[in-house]
């Protein structure tokens, strides 16, 4: 992210280093990720020991310092989704995806994670793509779900293909 | 000032005192690890639990966060706090099953064996942050903080690399509870192999023993608020 994209979300929270938290999660958003150059930068710019920005990247879920996909996927593999089939959900998604768990496609279109719950498990098994939650998934309906979220028709084929 | 009464003696404190801190003042020996008076109560280790009683409420608390407040009746010995010391000691053993400090403790508490396994690497870290609070309180350096939450948490520096802040002051190793922390100076080159610092030494400009990091020297010009006599750094403390 360059400086200036930053520099506008610094100018936003009024360059106050108490909204330091509130700056990682909108540069998140964009970038998907927290760069070194960017906390540091930040670090710098707020005066804020890099220490604590490193801190807050690896204690929150929702920051990273490893690059997530545009449209990020969440599996819900708390009890009352496992039982009803969250792990074979979780293989199709790997198997069309061609990653595991944790990593992102190559095109950074994808991210894949596991949750523990989203609390809605009368909605089970649960997915949530973007914070879009999925209720009653199955496996089979999961191509059709990656295929609403890919960006183009190019990459909604290439998708399951492999 | 507030009274309140800790196994059955009553004592003053100032207002906002930590219960572990007026305890210690008064001889009551309350085990702890993760408490210094000089840096900002933490109650990582759990150790100092004690059982509160406030108005009608009794509870188990760390006394190391808790504020001393008007009426507060406070037991250090009660069979529940010492039940529930011994599981937070078995709980902390497999963190370091060498540290002699925790080792004493648990003699001292009839802690003998612990029910927790360790994992396959033990780093001997408690996770009780002192060296973190040392390092940013005290020093000034910031060149440490937790990373990570629950099990995977830990103590490094930014990035897990190279602890660019850390001046090499020892103060981390010093404090550490568990001895997890080493230093060593050797051919004028002080190395902490947790933070993957390695520094140079200055010379003594009479013995000629390489005694003091050259950055720590810098740090201490820098800070400025309580600036070293000229000339101070020129000798080591056994030459001064």
């Amino acid at each position: 992210m360059g400086k200036q994209a930053i520099e506008r979300i610094v100018e936003k929270y009024g360059s106050d280093h108490a909204d330091v938290l509130e700056m990682l999660i909108d540069i998140q958003e964009k970038e998907h990720y927290l760069s070194r150059e960017t906390l540091q930068y930040l670090s710098e710019r707020l005066a804020v020991p890099l220490t604590r920005l490193y801190h807050m990247a690896t204690f929150y879920e929702a920051l990273s310092l490893k690059r997530r996909g545009r449209h990020q996927i969440h599996v819900c593999m708390g009890t009352a989704c496992h039982v009803r089939g969250a792990a074979r959900i979780l293989e199709q998604l790997e198997r069309c995806l061609s990653i595991k768990s944790g990593e992102v496609t190559p095109d950074l279109q994808f991210g894949l994670a596991t949750v523990n719950c989203v609390g809605t498990c009368a909605l089970g098994p649960v997915v949530s793509v973007d914070g879009e939650y999925h209720g009653h998934m199955s496996a089979s309906k999961v191509e059709r779900m990656l295929k609403r979220y890919s960006e183009t028709e190019a990459n909604g084929v290439a998708v399951c293909q492999k | 000032m507030v009274h309140l009464v800790i196994d059955g003696k009553g004592f003053q404190a100032e207002e906002g005192q930590n219960v572990l801190e007026v305890a210690l003042e008064n001889g009551i020996e309350i085990p702890h690890l993760c408490y210094h008076e000089q840096l900002s109560p933490y109650g990582g280790c759990r150790l100092c639990l004690v059982e509160i009683t406030r108005g009608a409420r009794t509870f188990l608390s760390t006394s190391c966060t808790y504020p001393c407040l008007e009426g507060l009746v406070v037991r250090t010995d009660t069979p529940d706090v010492l039940r529930a010391r011994r599981l937070v000691l078995e709980l902390l053993m497999p963190l370091a099953p060498e540290a002699p400090r925790l080792q004493a403790l648990a003699r001292q508490m009839g802690v003998t064996e612990t029910r927790f396994a360790s994992d396959e690497e033990v780093d001997d870290c408690i996770r009780c942050g002192l060296c973190i609070r040392a390092c940013a309180e005290l020093v000034g350096a910031e060149a440490i903080t937790f990373s990570g939450r629950g099990e995977r948490r830990k103590v490094e520096p930014p990035f897990g690399e190279e602890a660019l802040n850390c001046i090499g002051c020892g103060a981390c190793v010093f404090l550490c509870p568990t001895g997890c922390l080493h230093m060593e100076d050797q051919d004028g080159v002080r190395t902490l192999d947790k933070w993957k610092r390695t520094l140079s030494l200055k010379a003594c400009a009479s013995c000629g023993r390489r005694y003091l990091p050259f950055a720590q020297i810098e740090f201490a010009r820098q800070k400025g608020e309580d600036p070293p006599a000229e000339g101070w750094f020129e000798f080591c403390p056994d030459c001064r």
